[in-house]
């Protein structure tokens, strides 16, 4: 017993079981999920059912077997690689989408931590930075699928892709500064913590969205970008370039790209709400309960825990929501309006909202001074 | 945002690319191909090449008697086939020298108006849709299906009508469709703004069609453009009012014009004509007056069955027309009616046989086409897609 015990105390073995919960029992279970609740809410939009045809006997689940169905049907399909496309890179390309859209979630914190047991897999100083330089290797799975396909339209995509991914880039790194200067920290930990404080004697929680909310709008139309949703899909333009950067590609390759974009909602669903909506955080819940108005509410540590992991998924859940709902709502860019958007409106909003933090914060410290 | 943009290609010295897109693709609906030369991602050159869905319906018209090619028309413009069938059956009267009964002329103008809003329907929808507006085309098309249960309660089907026939119609209007009706119109109404709802006050949507496409009004006209196309350069030509045929004349609409020629106003302008339409269906519906729903023409009209078993004149006319089929005396006949897409013009010759000895359609389309390239170089490859819906091309009726 005191052997097991010794184990699971070993810091790598405490990392390896949290990268085996988080990723396989979270994020694939939710991007999973997300590619039949998308068409389901998609069809909820549009006045229709969506898919319920998949069944094993009579029992269909209201289409949730297509996730079965879908699963099943690419492993059969026949994975093709094109004649003359380089085959070492086109077929490790997918797997640069799907791993940027997966370490993202290395940093991310369920809970709070208990004890000296946190529920994050990794706190590393260097924290949101993390995220910044793996949201890029994203792009290499778009630039090398578009260009070793030996394909025109594929390759049509990867430059649009690399282009837009390269230029959101800036302003997604330049939204979080302010974040950073208001915290006066990169890590998570930190960011999440500083959320749970409050203005008015505990009355508004200091949530990311409430102390810097252009960060919160520039971040999120960034990473929609980032993420190749739409209105910014032109790298997959499926009216004009069919599908871009992954044309060529069938079977189970293919549904790695797909996969991968459902991944990246959920990270992104997952980033937004640690940055600017107070990570696990329920208002006025503390470690020891709640507290509003000086009233006290006790609560034991595991239900916090539990509660605040509940309130992580649900926020989650929503955003991966919004992130859907806005591509059946709003139609696409196109590309050249993507990058005079980027450009010319977001870049200077993003760099004015730094400049206006600066020196907000600058005239809140000279005014505590006296 | 961006005004009158037409690009010139970057000076690099570089070969532009070129790519074919379709004929099996996703934006070139209705089987077609464009050879594009493409400098980044601006059109440098695009030629539309046209024939995939070629059937040879004018030549099987000419092996075909006048009755047959009935249902050959309606695979001419399948997203309107009872414009088509309307205006096949008004070119053979005019040959004739018959024409409907007047409650048969106002039955038609009803099926054709419906047949046009669905046109329209689909023509923005798909324009939306392909701009990435996928939730405007599927509602759009929701209330086409609506309209397409008013058509199959009339003509026995949604697609392959085969309704008009010469000197009448297949069947008269069956009892309770007018209320049906009205009730569907009600429901496309309501549609209608809720799709304008979500795209016209969109800055996405209207960055992306205004300004595209522009075609002037000259240039237009000299390409013989007709229909919303040619409305939306500004001119207010509509052969219902221009030509009136039916009873367009007794009846009070407006036709909506546009400024610039793009794409927005091409889209606008099939908006405000799915409205003048159901206003058409209204008045229409109101002045429909009680009786016969074909002629009496024994050339084109076979007789009734009494007199076909109790006259040796009727069942020789029985006779003539199931054998050999109507014959109308030697001579030509252009009949023009107004389309989804514009002018549809049916051309008939004939020798006084059974059987056309030449027949030519003109379809609107095929002008548009032609100026494709005139319309997409200089723009974004990722602009040809709201050019070429909004020109609304259809391979039936553009190849036939």
């Amino acid at each position: 017993m005191d052997a097991i015990l010794e184990i699971l105390v070993n810091p790598a073995v405490q990392a390896i079981l949290k990268i085996a919960v988080i990723v396989m029992g979270f994020v694939m279970l939710t991007g999973t999920v997300l590619t039949l609740m998308e068409r389901k809410w998609m069809s909820a939009v549009q006045d229709r059912l969506g898919p319920n045809r998949a069944n094993v006997g009579r029992f269909t689940g209201h289409g949730i077997l297509h996730i079965a169905a879908d699963g099943l049907k690419s492993i059969f399909k026949e994975d093709t690689i094109p004649e003359g496309a380089d085959r070492v890179i086109f077929t490790i390309a997918p797997f640069f989408a799907l791993f940027a859209s997966i370490v993202i979630w290395a940093i991310i914190p369920f809970a709070a931590p208990i004890g000296g047991f946190t529920f994050q897999i990794t706190d590393v100083d260097i924290g949101i930075l993390l995220v910044l330089a793996v949201t890029s290797m994203g792009v290499y799975g778009a630039v090398l699928a578009g260009w070793c396909s030996n394909n025109k339209f594929a390759m049509l995509g990867a430059t649009r892709a690399t282009a837009q991914m390269l230029s959101y880039e800036i302003f997604l790194g330049l939204s979080l500064v302010g974040v950073f200067m208001v915290n006066g920290s990169v890590t998570v930990s930190t960011l999440v913590e500083n959320q749970n404080t409050y203005w008015f004697d505990g009355l508004i929680p200091k949530w990311g969205v409430f102390t810097q909310p252009l960060a919160f709008v520039l971040f999120f139309t960034a990473m929609l970008a980032e993420m190749k949703r739409l209105p910014f899909d032109a790298p997959e333009g499926e009216s004009e370039i069919i599908a871009g950067y992954f044309l060529e590609y069938s079977g189970m390759r293919w549904s790695t790209f797909m996969l991968a974009e459902y991944l990246a909602i959920v990270g992104t669903a997952g980033l937004t709400v640690t940055l600017f909506f107070g990570g696990y955080h329920i208002p006025w819940l503390f470690a020891d309960g709640f507290h509003l108005f000086g009233w006290i509410l006790e609560l034991p540590v595991w239900l916090v825990a539990l509660l605040q992991i509940g309130a992580f998924i649900t926020k989650t859940i929503f955003f991966c929501w919004l992130v859907i709902i806005l591509r059946w709502t709003i139609p696409r860019f196109r590309f050249d309006q993507i990058m005079e958007l980027g450009w010319k409106k977001m870049l200077p909003l993003a760099l004015a909202n730094v400049m206006v933090t600066a020196l907000v914060l600058l005239a809140i410290d000279h005014w505590q001074a006296g | 945002m961006t005004t009158k943009r037409r690009l010139k290609p970057l000076d690099f010295g570089a070969e532009p690319m070129k790519i074919e897109l379709g004929p099996s693709h996703p934006a070139t609906h209705g089987i077609t191909r464009f050879a594009i030369e493409l400098d980044g991602e601006v059109v440098v050159k695009m030629e539309a090449e046209i024939g995939y869905l070629h059937r040879g319906f004018e030549k099987e018209a000419e092996a075909t008697n006048y009755i047959k090619i009935m249902p050959y028309t309606d695979r001419l413009n399948y997203v309107s086939p009872l414009i088509n069938n309307v205006g096949y059956a008004l070119t053979v009267e005019k040959l004739f020298g018959v024409e409907a009964p007047p409650r048969a002329q106002f039955a038609r103008v009803i099926m054709c108006e419906i047949s046009r809003i669905t046109d329209h329907l689909t023509c923005n929808g798909a324009t939306a849709m392909e701009i990435g507006a996928m939730t405007v085309f599927l509602w759009f098309l929701k209330v086409r299906e609506y309209l397409w249960e008013c058509v199959e309660e009339v003509t026995g089907a949604r697609l392959t009508t085969n309704w008009a026939r010469i000197g009448g119609n297949a069947n008269d209007l069956p009892d309770g469709f007018l209320p049906m009706l009205e009730d569907r119109l009600q429901k496309v109404e309501a549609v209608l703004l809720e799709g304008e709802a979500l795209i016209l006050k969109n800055r996405i949507f209207i960055d992306r069609v205004k300004d595209v496409g522009i075609l002037s009004k000259e240039r237009a006209i000299e390409h013989a453009f007709t229909g919303p196309m040619l409305r939306a350069c500004g001119v207010p030509y509509d052969v219902r009012r221009a030509d009136p045929y039916l009873v367009y004349d007794q009846l009070d609409f407006e036709i909506p014009v546009g400024t610039v020629g793009d794409c927005f106003d091409r889209f606008l302008v099939r908006q405000e004509e799915i409205r003048q339409s159901i206003s058409i269906i209204r008045q229409a519906s109101d002045k429909l007056p009680p009786g016969d729903f074909h002629c009496r023409d024994r050339r084109v009209w076979m007789p009734d069955k009494y007199e076909v078993f109790n006259s040796i004149e009727g069942l020789i006319d029985h006779f003539k027309i199931v054998m050999d089929g109507p014959q109308p005396p030697p001579g030509e006949a252009y009949q023009a009616v107004e389309g989804g897409n514009g002018e549809l013009g049916f051309y008939i010759v004939s020798d006084g046989s059974g059987q056309p000895l030449k027949c030519r359609v003109r379809p609107p389309c095929f002008n548009f086409v032609a100026a494709m390239g005139e319309m997409t170089v200089g723009h974004y490859l990722a602009d040809i897609v709201p050019i070429f819906g909004s020109i609304n091309m259809i391979g039936g009726e553009l190849e036939r």
